[in-house]
């Protein structure tokens, strides 16, 4: 190059360039390209998967990157395909999502509100991702859910369970395939007659915060139903580990069944806790003393070992499901890692297809196109039968299933076995049923 | 009545957990004078022995059998534990239910050793250093300790039963001559509760009728003098680290059946231990163990229905609640001596 | 300058460009680039972070800098001040000034009452009654007090609350006078794009005015005066001086600053939850003021910024990420640098988190300013040195 070129002109140009080019910011980049937030650009789309690696859920959340890595490799055309093959709808063809090949970024909520939506939003802001999928607690997945709202991106919710993440709570970008307390209830109410009489009294220990709220008024709701009387209802601390004063007033209160509205290591503990007491060993009112515990997952069962043996539970989903995709799904996934998946391995993986195949339908990365694709949404060949997405509160109606922890195990993995499985038309319920009421799901928002 | 019995017991047991914990932690500290905030982790470690010890008995071989199959379809691995193999499954069997009392006989000289590596390697640098420093140190060594624990473990709480025999109640009712079945009390609890006591008093027996001890006690009033009269108090307060560490370390082992271990154990009990100490008086053995049964058993009351239907909420908070009512009574806590930790 | 010596409007400037030009600094590497990927800070979210974090520890640092009474139960304040803030946006607008107020006040007067009795103790005594208030703060908004906290789910505003202030085409979102704190720029130079927000820059301001109020608190005759509280409060109170409102005072105003922070938090961000005042909260806090350096001007958001870097960062790199950084290498030499990084990235960082406050503890005892004061030291010394050999001064 040589010096001539290097004119006083030319410097003035360029700076001027540059000046124009400060003066008048793009507002909200995405807006030039395509009207919503993070539209993808060149030939890749980049998911955020938020689940909590530290944290009393750490486990969990780990088994759901598992699962989301695993989905993303079947996106890519990688591996097997997994319940891609299976799947009702044929959109999918492992060239990634609309062409553009599946990158994603991890995060760690720590199950902490505060921290996923930090988390959440850097995958936003930084890292400009379409679409957010996981979590473990519903706290965080209404949290998190509120975020997207709000910048404008779709949440595919993970293992949520409280009533409110799609009923006070719900919003228009975000999707829950997890079941609800309302829908555990329903499923086990039948059994439990069937298993127990019309006639029990029953005592609920119930963690100290909105979902063990839901839980409980779902439980009692359904068992009231059947017959039974609610004898007490108290709440516990969250993380309390030692359980004994509020198991000892059980013994002498003619309760003869305790209904356990705990998860992850507080379930762990108070069922072991209650069984020391000799609350199985007691017989009350003629019949032997039973304890529930409505929501089960694979890992609390593992960590409450024997003291499980024929407690019965329900489960969103279950590897020992005999159908096609469930077959697959287990069958990639245990081949990648070893072990057969959870529950909410499964629901992340699920709802990482379904968003790409959503994408796929609409022929938009756009969350609105997205949104539309999904609502009232019909499909199977995912490991629940025929199942479909209410568009009236984003959430997914299919059978549960009502699990009994195995009284002789065989294997490590041999913890939990399926009663039931309870057909969808039972524990389907108007979107404006009470427990449910009191939301606006709102406007999609595309963000931008 | 009844309710009232199940409830002082319950208080009593978890009163026997506080006191065990704060023990230790008031041992350093009116020792060597080091705010310690990794003693959780210490009683975590002692947890993770009994865990190990399960592990280790029940570490096992795998025979392919044919005839069953694994999730995969693939024929099944059946694990057949070493112990079983070598001494027969009735003997090994056994042998594996114990495994929480055998994990006693590793935890001491286990504990002893990770107190005396603590104290050589980091604390001993700390005791001209600011309390705010050392409960900064002993803080990051408690996230480490339990981060390491957590790539072992992972992060669920993980199942370490009591022995057989002690599985089931025990009919207190009964002995207090009242209806058989009527306070019906967990064996391990009971364990529990004795074993504490035992160890409470050979701690305060060895302070008070060994030499060692009482050398001990004339560092802890005053390290100064002791050093002047030719007594290598620095080594004796190593020994008490040791000791400190293998009292959390064993109150550790013993609570794993009540409360399967999981690797945040020890900054769960941290806060709580603290208040204890601190409501005792800091620096006071006695003030300690006084100030862990009375939260216990008050946590234990409020805890009932009766109570917090008079006030919501109560059992959340009672700790904290009586920790402010007895520290703005009583300036230095139940039993604190003046000038420690008042600056 | 402004009221400050030399020195002091030297640090202040300083702090005033890094607030300022935060959205520039904090993005070195180009945006597309794997280091970009990974280590690039500058995007709103979390810029927002390090200065609200950075304004609550100047604000503790303020009691505990200077006073030595270390409070362990400061994120009660800073959860109050949010919880305020969010209540204002429920009820009144979306305009985040009466929120901030509003939070300011709430949490001062929150901390007159807990600082009025736990100022009644001293030494641990003391930190274990902000633990305990803190604490009691928290479990009753996770529980009983759900009707006014909304409980685990966090207070969040829902469309039917009657935000009575809301005219009809009022922003939906945190505002200023009608600047939605959302909103952004984004400036593509050559491989780079920086984000400059509006709401990162309103904390930043704040950030600026809380620094130099806490450059004058320090300077002032009250400084000196805390700082003599700390050296020895019994002789002061034997001089007839009654330190008991100088406490009180330094107290109130650092839990002021907390309620400002848990504002803005909520301001940039409309939901708050109760995990916010754990008692691990709080110890953050207190990691943050020691991290940097206690007592010093610049130390307080410096930690603050470490631990919020650790927290989001390092957190969010993962095995893929590793071994995108080191696909030039063999693969062999990939693998082993990958095994031995990965136990510190990822659902690691906390590993990370501990090591690196021993070793701040253990090696620099007052912090990383004292670290940069080393540094500096280090080739002052030099030069000073080769100053002297110039001038050829006999050794003695």
């Amino acid at each position: 190059m040589s010096k001539s070129n290097f004119s006083r002109r030319g410097v003035l140009k360029t700076g001027a360039i540059a000046g124009a080019g400060l003066a008048v910011p793009t507002y909200l980049r995405a807006d030039g390209h395509a009207g919503f937030t993070n539209a993808p650009q060149g030939s890749t789309v980049k998911i955020g998967f938020n689940v909590p690696q530290t944290g009393p859920y750490a486990e969990e959340g780990l088994d759901e990157l598992r699962a989301q890595e695993l989905a993303v490799e079947h996106l890519n055309g990688m591996g097997d395909g997994g319940m891609m093959n299976t799947f009702s709808e044929k959109n999918l063809k492992g060239n990634g999502i609309l062409g553009k090949k599946v990158e994603f970024v991890t995060g760690d909520t720590q199950t902490k509100s505060d921290v996923a939506r930090a988390s959440a939003q850097s995958m936003i802001q930084k890292d400009e991702c379409i679409m957010i999928n996981g979590g473990s607690s519903s706290g965080v997945a209404i949290a998190v859910q509120g975020l997207c709202q709000e910048a404008g991106v779709i949440f595919m919710a993970g293992l949520t369970h409280s009533n409110d993440t799609t009923g006070k709570d719900k919003k228009a970008n975000g999707f829950r395939h997890f079941f609800n307390g309302y829908m555990s209830g329903a499923a086990l109410g039948p059994v439990l007659e069937k298993e127990y009489g019309n006639e029990r009294q029953a005592y609920h220990l119930t963690a100290d915060y909105t979902w063990g709220w839901t839980q409980q008024e779902s439980i009692a709701a359904s068992t009231e139903a059947l017959g039974w009387n609610t004898v007490q209802d108290v709440r516990t601390p969250v993380g309390a580990g030692d359980f004994s004063s509020y198991i000892a007033p059980i013994l002498n209160s003619g309760a003869d069944t305790l209904i356990l509205n705990h998860y992850g290591g507080d379930m762990v503990n108070s069922l072991t806790q209650a069984i020391q007491f000799g609350l199985r060993d007691k017989q009350v009112n003629g019949k032997d003393f039973t304890i529930i515990v409505p929501l089960y997952s694979e890992l609390m069962a593992a960590g409450a070992g024997s003291n499980i043996q024929g407690v019965f539970g329900s489960m969103n989903w279950n590897w020992q499901l005999q159908d096609e995709g469930t077959k697959a799904f287990v069958k990639s996934f245990g081949e990648k890692y070893g072990f057969p998946p959870s529950g909410a391995a499964h629901t992340c993986y699920v709802q990482t297809l379904l968003y790409a195949d959503a994408v796929e339908r609409a022929g938009t990365f756009n969350p609105c196109g997205v949104v539309e694709a999904l609502e009232d949404f019909d499909f199977d060949g995912m490991g629940n039968g025929p199942t479909s997405y209410r568009g009236a509160d984003h959430q997914c109606f299919k059978d549960v299933l009502v699990m009994k922890g195995t009284e002789a195990p065989t294997n490590q993995f041999d913890t939990l076995e399926i009663v039931e499985v309870t057909p969808r038309a039972q524990v389907e319920y108007a979107p404006d049923h009470p427990m449910f009421a009191g939301g606006d799901l709102g406007e999609c928002n595309p963000g931008a | 009545m009844d309710a009232f019995i199940l409830q002082i017991l319950n208080g009593l047991d978890k009163g026997s957990a506080y006191a065990l914990i704060a023990l230790g932690l008031t041992l350093i500290f009116g020792t060597l004078g080091v705010v310690n905030f990794a003693h959780g982790a210490l009683f975590m470690i002692g947890a993770f022995c009994a865990v190990t010890v399960q592990k280790l008995l029940g570490l096992s071989f795998d025979v392919i059998d044919p005839t069953q199959t694994d999730f995969l379809g693939n024929p099944l691995k059946v694990a057949i534990p070493y112990v079983e193999a070598w001494f027969g499954p009735a003997i090994g069997g056994a042998i594996q239910d114990w495994s929480v009392p055998l994990a006693i006989l590793v935890v001491i000289p286990v504990m002893f050793l990770v107190g005396w590596a603590m104290e050589r390697g980091l604390i001993k640098h700390f005791y001209n250093r600011p309390h705010a420093d050392q409960i900064l140190v002993t803080f990051g060594l408690a996230i480490v300790i339990g981060e390491i624990i957590k790539a072992f473990f992972g992060a669920n709480p993980i199942q370490t039963p009591a022995p057989e025999v002690f599985i089931g109640t025990v009919d207190v009712g009964a002995w207090l001559g009242m209806d058989p079945g009527s306070v019906a009390y967990p064996t391990w609890r009971m364990v529990y509760f004795f074993f504490s006591a035992i160890i409470i008093a050979a701690v305060f027996a060895f302070l008070q009728f060994t030499t060692f001890g009482m050398v001990v006690r004339a560092g802890m009033a005053d390290r100064e003098t002791v050093g002047l009269l030719g007594i290598d108090i620095d080594k004796r307060f190593t020994l008490m680290f040791g000791l400190a560490a293998a009292v959390a370390g064993m109150a550790g082992v013993m609570y794993t059946p009540i409360l399967s271990p999981h690797y945040n154990i020890g900054m769960d009990f941290l806060v709580l231990s603290f208040v204890v100490v601190v409501v005792g008086g800091m620096g006071s053995l006695p003030g300690a163990v006084l100030a862990g049964f009375l939260l216990g058993i008050l946590q234990s009351f409020a805890s009932m229905n009766e109570v917090k239907a008079l006030i919501p909420g109560i059992d959340q908070i009672i700790i904290y609640l009586v920790a402010i009512i007895i520290l703005l009574t009583r300036p230095r806590g139940l039993m604190g001596r003046k000038g420690v930790m008042e600056d | 300058m402004l009221g400050l010596n030399s020195r002091d409007f030297k640090l202040f400037i300083i702090v005033c460009i890094m607030a300022l030009a935060a959205p520039i600094l904090l993005n070195p590497f180009p945006t597309a680039s794997a280091m970009g990927e990974s280590f690039n800070a500058g995007y709103p979210a979390l810029m927002q972070r390090f200065v609200i974090f950075g304004i609550l520890v100047i604000g503790f640092n303020i009691l505990f800098g200077l006073t030595g009474y270390l409070s362990f139960g400061h994120a009660a304040f800073l959860g109050v001040g949010s919880y305020a803030a969010v209540w204002m946006f429920k009820l009144l607008s979306y305009n985040v000034v009466p929120a901030i107020i509003l939070s300011v006040i709430v949490a001062g007067l929150f901390s007159v009452v807990i600082g009025y009795v736990s100022l009644r103790r001293s030494g641990i005594y003391f930190s274990i009654l902000t633990l305990a208030f803190a604490q009691m703060s928290y479990q009753l908004a996770y529980s009983v007090f759900t009707p006014l906290t909304n409980g685990e789910t966090g207070l969040q505003v829902y469309n039917d609350d009657p935000q009575i202030l809301m005219g009809e085409n009022s922003p939906t979102v945190p505002h200023f006078f009608g600047l939605e704190m959302n909103a952004q720029s984004v400036v593509d130079v050559a491989g780079w794009s920086f984000t400059f927000q509006n709401g990162y820059y309103l904390s930043a301001v704040f950030l600026i005015l809380a620094f130099y109020l806490s450059i004058r608190i320090f300077r002032s005759p009250m400084g000196l005066m805390l700082r003599a509280i700390k050296s020895n409060q019994t002789r002061m109170s034997y001089t007839g001086i009654n330190t008991k409102p100088y406490m009180l005072a330094a107290f109130v105003i650092s839990g002021m600053y907390a309620g400002l922070a848990g504002g803005l938090l909520a301001a940039m961000d409309p939901l708050t939850g109760a995990e916010r005042m754990f008692w691990t909260a709080s110890g953050e806090i207190v990691v943050m003021a020691i991290l940097g350096g206690v007592g010093t001007l610049i130390g307080p958001v410096l930690g603050a910024g470490i631990i919020k870097y650790l927290e989001n960062i390092v957190s969010k790199i993962n095995d893929g990420i590793l071994h995108n950084w080191f696909a030039f290498m063999p693969d062999w030499l990939d693998n082993a640098l990958v095994t031995i990084i990965h136990p510190f990235i990822g659902k690691g960082w906390h590993l990370t988190l501990g090591l690196l406050f021993m070793a701040v503890v253990i090696f620099l005892p007052g912090g990383l300013v004292q670290g940069g004061q080393k540094l500096g030291g280090l080739f002052r010394r030099k030069k000073t040195d080769d100053a002297a050999d110039g001038a050829k001064t006999p050794a003695e």
